[in-house]
């Protein structure tokens, strides 16, 4: 279903709410994989607040849909969008990366309520929803699996390997994205380990490709109105975005790949998301 | 004929039919009462004999081509909808080339994915060392969650692929590649995963085995008895974790000299947990560890490799008569120190 105005608004709104609340875990946890948290915001605010079918009152439901963070380094990102969603309270966001804590760098699906997959070793998310998708075939169940990779994530021989499988099977239950932010921890994708023609990679494996800009909600809603209905070929949304997004002087700077920050930084950093988003 | 009939099923030929044949058989029967069994392979549905599962469920079957990484991600995805699948490969692409997916997707997150690695050991020895496999109990059985299994043979591949299916979390079963003697010649007995059994008697000396050790031991004990006139007993210890601490510290106590025997490396293998369990007790006892001395092992067809590295019946007479001729240090040389 298209967007509204309404509905972008508030989706914009919730982003920014999300952003702000990043920014509190990268100073609670004392250091965050901030840059590809912020880049991904968007696409995790409108998965959890448009699309995927979920009931954080009943976390185990089967029928849900599934949400694989393959980039599991973006747990910062991740992990307040669950809660935002319900199915934690944030007060709980305080002890993230401490002694005990459910929250770590990188998510635990048997720690986190509302995590569907444990991650943080990368290439291994896209084989998993593969084997989620072919399980919902068998078992006649409709729910769609969302997988989220990290562009130098794609690195990894692994994901190919999935991608393979996935067009093998025709597993249009899979809808695969790809947080395009341009940089990975030692600098751009294009210079450590060049990626494009990327589009046309993952067209040459069999899936249909949809190239957007991740922060805009209207081709963010495209682009996943799409993948639900698709039945012919997989899809896999190209979503371009900007490293740090939402924060000045973290936009586009591979120095934020993964920082700390005091409470002065973290204050300017939020007067920053306030400035981006209009002053909500 | 030594066969296997599972509850409802024909017999199979035992004697003639290699453990992994028993294993695929096994579970096409089991597929046909338990809708939630999956079967994933590498491009080895024929060599790992999960075959006979394909043709009876294809549309509960995948086979990913050749990619072990992938085919360990998709169980785990599988196994993550709520089914239990059955992946098949190679021990060494099972155990190294998909060790990390083993790990982090499966035993980290604790699903029922039930990894069934055939040509295990030296059992492949032509083939080279890229596909021997003598790390695989080291590797597997350091993963926490992982029930790791060593059968001794096709009945015992049978009655293990049937328990595993009970345990709520993954198990990694290791088979060779076949042909390798029954040591069973019936179902007829009790089977429990980490319960050793049994298989000779004896009172002055303990072989704890696993796999095709079991019945060289066995054989080994038998013409111990006749030609040395000694008592040895024989464990059949499948079970590799969890082990079977009570059956290892009761050998201990009744015999004091114990050999361990394993088609894998004495580093990391059977042989290091039993010896753990006996460093913890506190009791001093004569022990080795028999095995492949951590080297990758020399070309030739498996039985002429048993041979060469002594985990043949005559290689392990040697090592227990060796054994019987150690003295335990006198007490009086501890309270110098």
């Amino acid at each position: 279903m298209p967007i509204t105005q309404e509905e972008r608004q508030m989706l914009e709104k919730t982003a920014c709410e999300l952003r702000l609340k990043i920014i509190d875990v990268m100073e609670w946890s004392g250091g965050s994989h901030i840059g590809g948290s912020l880049s991904c915001a968007d696409i995790l605010t409108i998965l959890y607040f448009k699309y995927l079918r979920v009931d954080p009152g009943n976390p185990c439901w089967e029928d849900r849909d599934r949400f694989i963070l393959s980039k599991g380094h973006a747990a910062a990102g991740f992990i307040p969008v669950l809660a935002k969603k319900g199915y934690f309270s944030e007060d709980e966001l305080r002890t993230f990366n401490h002694f005990g804590s459910p929250f770590a760098m990188h998510p635990d699906s048997n720690k986190v309520v509302g995590c569907d997959v444990s991650s943080g070793s990368l290439g291994h998310g896209l084989s998993i929803a593969a084997g989620l998708g072919l399980g919902a075939r068998y078992l006649g169940k409709s729910f769609k699996t969302v997988c989220l990779l990290g562009d130098g994530e794609c690195c990894e021989g692994s994901v190919w390997e999935a991608a393979m499988s996935i067009s093998h099977f025709k597993l249009t239950n899979v809808i695969a994205v790809v947080d395009r932010n341009r940089l990975m921890i030692d600098g751009k994708t294009e210079d450590v380990m060049a990626l494009e023609p990327f589009a046309e990679k993952w067209r040459a494996f069999g899936f249909d490709v949809m190239e957007i800009n991740g922060h805009d909600y209207t081709q963010l809603a495209e682009a996943f109105d799409k993948a639900w209905s698709a039945t012919e070929k997989p899809v896999m949304i190209l979503a371009n975005t900007i490293k740090g997004k939402g924060v000045d002087f973290m936009e586009n700077n591979v120095v934020y790949h993964y920082a700390s920050a005091d409470s002065q930084v973290c204050r300017k950093a939020k007067e920053s998301i306030l400035r981006s988003m209009g002053g909500m | 004929m030594t066969a296997v009939t599972g509850t409802n099923w024909t017999a199979y030929d035992a004697a003639t039919m290699t453990a992994r044949e028993i294993y695929g058989r096994t579970l096409a029967q089991m597929g046909k009462t338990n809708k939630k069994i999956v079967g994933v392979t590498a491009d080895l549905s024929k060599t790992t004999a999960i075959v006979h599962f394909e043709k009876a469920f294809p549309e509960r079957f995948f086979n990913v081509g050749i990619a072990e990484q992938n085919m360990m991600g998709i169980a785990a995805g599988l196994a993550k909808a709520g089914l239990i699948p059955f992946a098949s490969t190679m021990a060494v692409f099972a155990s190294m080339r998909a060790g990390e997916q083993v790990r982090t997707d499966i035993a980290y997150q604790n699903l029922p994915v039930k990894i069934i690695a055939t040509h295990a050991g030296i059992s492949f020895g032509h083939a080279g060392t890229t596909h021997h496999c003598t790390e695989d109990l080291a590797i597997m059985k350091s993963m926490a969650n992982m029930t790791v299994i060593c059968p001794a043979d096709g009945i015992e591949t049978s009655k293990a692929v049937q328990a595993c299916v009970d345990i709520p979390g993954p198990v990694y079963i290791r088979i060779g590649r076949g042909f390798e003697p029954p040591v069973y010649e019936s179902e007829a007995y009790d089977y429990r995963i980490g319960k050793a059994i049994t298989m000779h008697e004896g009172t002055d000396f303990t072989i704890i085995a696993c796999g095709i050790a079991v019945l060289q031991s066995i054989q080994a004990a038998k013409t111990l008895k006749e030609q040395d006139g000694l008592s040895v007993r024989v464990i059949n210890m499948h079970t590799i974790k969890p082990i079977d601490e009570d059956t290892v510290l009761e050998s201990l106590k009744d015999t004091r000299r114990i050999l361990t025997v394993e088609e894998h490396n004495v580093i990391g293998g059977l042989g290091d947990s039993v010896a753990s369990v006996i460093a913890k007790s506190g009791k001093g006892c004569i022990f080795k560890k028999h095995g492949i001395y951590d080297e990758y092992a020399t070309i030739g067809y498996a039985e002429d490799l048993y041979s060469h590295y002594g985990l043949d019946a005559n290689g392990i007479i040697d090592q227990v008569r060796s054994m019987m001729g150690m003295e335990f240090e006198a007490d009086e040389n501890w309270e110098d120190e």
